[in-house]
């Protein structure tokens, strides 16, 4: 089974998130990237599947700062092929992003492309459902387990309250992974040095995004005090008092 | 948790113990007598499927994939007391444990909490998560200004390599900016790393990463070539340890010694300033890494008994014998798992032995035990009325006067 990972890099949560001064963008000087959760989840789901039925992985990501170590360490968790989309990335959106890995993904043909259910940075939609709306693919999404047969798969698809659906996917096909079956694995770091002198990283030049169906963002800000909200500042003894306080007032105490 | 296991070769077991013999003194292996000491002497040993003598065994009965398998490896939290008491002086700890959970990780067998840490520290230079470009915020407010190399470039007499907790975990930032007053007060030109520097990484080393351990030391390799200085000193006995025994083997040598050795021999210049009185029983926690496996009993021990009205008390577990606080050789990155299997924790016991001696304070000199001791001492009976301090921490307390 040849499976496709289309990952990417969302902003690092370890950094302070700042407002660039033009108001509608993040502040990139000090930003640092990260894997999306959902994508590295989605990395493992395939290496397990390959495990159980043989097949190749294949994990793609636009250039970023950091993305050739991701990539190596795919390649030492067990993924066979890497790809980097080069190009200029700095405007991109999700709809851009999923267009330019669809032709990608139109050449390589693969059975079934897993990617994360969403980003944090998703701000005009999850890239699965584009991905399958560019490919005329079926998408099913928060999907957290699945066994493959020879043209299709079953997937444990998550409800709110609880409830698990089982449901047959015929492949090709798109899924949301949601998590994979088991947490993504650790590769020691001398495999990783060892893949980096072996592994080849490919690119793939992408000409010109096509940014249609996106937003436009008209002002980014960070969460705002309201009326409502008591901001509490002091040391911990002072603000445990100031909330016995509270809580006396309101009658709860 | 579970441990999976990916298949292992049938010469798996005499594999295993030919890389013993490459490492040093790793030959000595041959010469265990079966004694059993080492599972004696080892905190956890009751607890392990496998204690360190019965692994020899299994390695001896070509058996060592049950060992691996069994992942009561991930039990040793590395504070060498097999090693320092095995009559054949067999590196147990340095060769054989840290090498089998270095088989573990290869596997990719590692305890979740464990792997965080490692990944952190590949990603951020620090096993806690934290951003690299905070590493130096607890300098703020310090007078005279903290000197960070990489902004002034002045070539100064000692190096402070501040290290991981004592740069970040906030139980800690009090200690370290307590040893920075004392080293301004005694007119010391020292420069810190600031945001530049690494994890020393040796508590990686002996939880089984050796290739993320080679990378970080590299880095910080790089950073001691390119700033003047005469000396290293660390807050950290494991950056202690890895510094002056581990890095040289990777061509970076610099002579270094832990803080309290370097106080120490500012004794004389150090007691007029100690002038405020601290009346209390003071029972000192040996740290492995600086006592066990480094020789030094004596300069915190001597500290100690300098400050006014400290009167020092010996712990039923001392000097050669200490007891670890749980924290090393990834300890401090498996307390869940640890807890899982023992019910137990070693900081605990700790925190009970200095209540025995009727302690007020239990002093420390590793940045991984006042977070950890304070945490023990709120699960312990009576334990709310021991306060758990840095050296660092009484003597500028002492020094307020
Ligand atoms: S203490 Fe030394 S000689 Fe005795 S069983 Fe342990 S390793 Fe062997
Ligand atoms: S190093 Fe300590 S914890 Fe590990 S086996 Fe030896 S005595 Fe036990």
């Amino acid at each position: 089974m040849k499976i496709a990972v289309p990952v990417k890099f969302v902003p690092d949560l370890v950094e302070e998130l700042t407002i660039d001064p033009g108001g509608t963008a993040l502040d990139t000087s000090w930003l640092r990237l990260i894997i999306n959760e959902f994508d590295d989840h989605a990395v493992e789901q395939a290496i397990l599947l390959k495990e159980r039925v043989g097949g190749q992985v294949i994990v793609a990501m636009a250039e970023a700062e950091g993305a050739d170590d991701f990539l190596f360490a795919s390649a030492a968790k067990g993924a066979d092929q890497l790809i980097r989309l080069t190009g200029d990335f700095s405007s991109s959106n999700n709809h851009a992003l999923a267009r330019a890995l669809a032709d990608l993904l139109k050449e390589l043909k693969p059975d079934l492309i897993l990617t994360g259910v969403q980003a944090h940075n998703d701000l005009d939609g999850s890239i699965g459902p584009l991905l399958a709306e560019y490919l005329g693919l079926p998408y099913v999404g928060y999907v957290a387990g699945l066994t493959a047969a020879a043209d299709m798969v079953t997937v444990r698809k998550e409800y709110a309250g609880g409830l698990i659906a089982e449901m047959e996917v015929k492949l090709p096909a798109v899924l949301g992974i949601q998590a994979a079956e088991q947490p993504p694995r650790y590769v020691a770091y001398s495999k990783i040095r060892q893949v980096m002198s072996t592994a080849k990283i490919e690119e793939r030049a992408v000409a010109s995004l096509d940014l249609s169906g996106g937003i436009t963002i008209s002002r980014m800000f960070q969460p705002e005090v309201t009326e409502r909200a008591t901001m509490m500042g002091g040391s911990p003894e002072e603000v445990a008092d100031k909330v016995i306080e509270i809580f006396k007032e309101l009658g709860t105490l | 948790m579970e441990i999976t296991l990916s298949p292992l070769s049938p010469s798996f077991s005499k594999t295993f113990i030919t890389s013993l013999y490459e490492l040093k003194d790793g030959e000595r292996i041959r010469t265990c007598l079966q004694c059993g000491t080492c599972s004696g002497v080892c905190p956890f040993g009751y607890i392990m499927k496998f204690p360190p003598g019965k692994m020899i065994g299994a390695l001896r009965a070509e058996i060592f994939d049950q060992v691996i398998k069994a992942d009561s490896v991930w039990m040793c939290i590395s504070c060498n007391a097999c090693a320092a008491f095995c009559p054949s002086n067999i590196p147990i700890t340095s060769a054989l444990m840290t090498r089998a959970k270095e088989e573990m990780l290869l596997a990719g067998n590692i305890p979740s909490e464990l792997q965080a840490a490692m990944e952190n520290t590949q990603r951020y230079g620090n096993p806690l998560g934290e951003s690299p470009r905070k590493r130096a915020d607890w300098t703020a407010g310090i007078q005279p200004e903290v000197n960070i190399l990489s902004k002034t470039r002045q070539p100064v007499e000692v190096l402070w390599f501040v290290g991981d907790y004592a740069s970040f975990h906030s139980r800690m930032q009090p200690a370290t900016k307590a040893l920075a007053k004392i080293l301004n007060a005694l007119g010391v030109k020292f420069g810190i790393l600031g945001t530049e520097e690494f994890s020393d990484g040796d508590s990686q080393r002996l939880a089984g990463e050796r290739g993320l351990f080679e990378m970080v030391a590299h880095k910080n390799g790089q950073l001691f070539k390119k700033y003047k200085f005469n000396e290293i000193i660390t807050t950290d006995p494991h950056a202690f340890n890895a510094i002056k025994n581990e890095y040289p083997a990777l061509g970076i040598k610099y002579p270094v010694r832990h803080y309290t050795q370097f106080l120490f021999e500012r004794l004389e210049q150090l007691k007029p300033l100690m002038k405020k009185e601290i009346k209390a029983r003071v029972a000192y926690h040996d740290p492995c890494y600086l006592g066990r496996v480094n020789g030094v009993f004596d300069e915190p021990r001597a500290l100690l008994t300098a400050i006014p009205g400290v009167e020092l008390v010996e712990l039923s577990h001392q000097r050669m014998n200490s007891l670890c606080c749980g924290g090393g050789g990834g300890g401090m990155w498996l307390d869940g798992f640890q807890w899982e299997k023992a019910h137990t924790r070693l900081s605990e016991w700790r925190v009970r032995e200095a209540l025995t001696v009727n302690a007020d304070i239990l002093a420390v000199a590793c940045p991984y035990e006042p977070p950890r001791f304070e945490d023990a001492a709120k699960n312990v009976d009576a334990g709310g009325q021991l306060k758990v301090r840095e050296i660092a921490e009484l003597i500028a307390e002492s020094m307020e006067g």
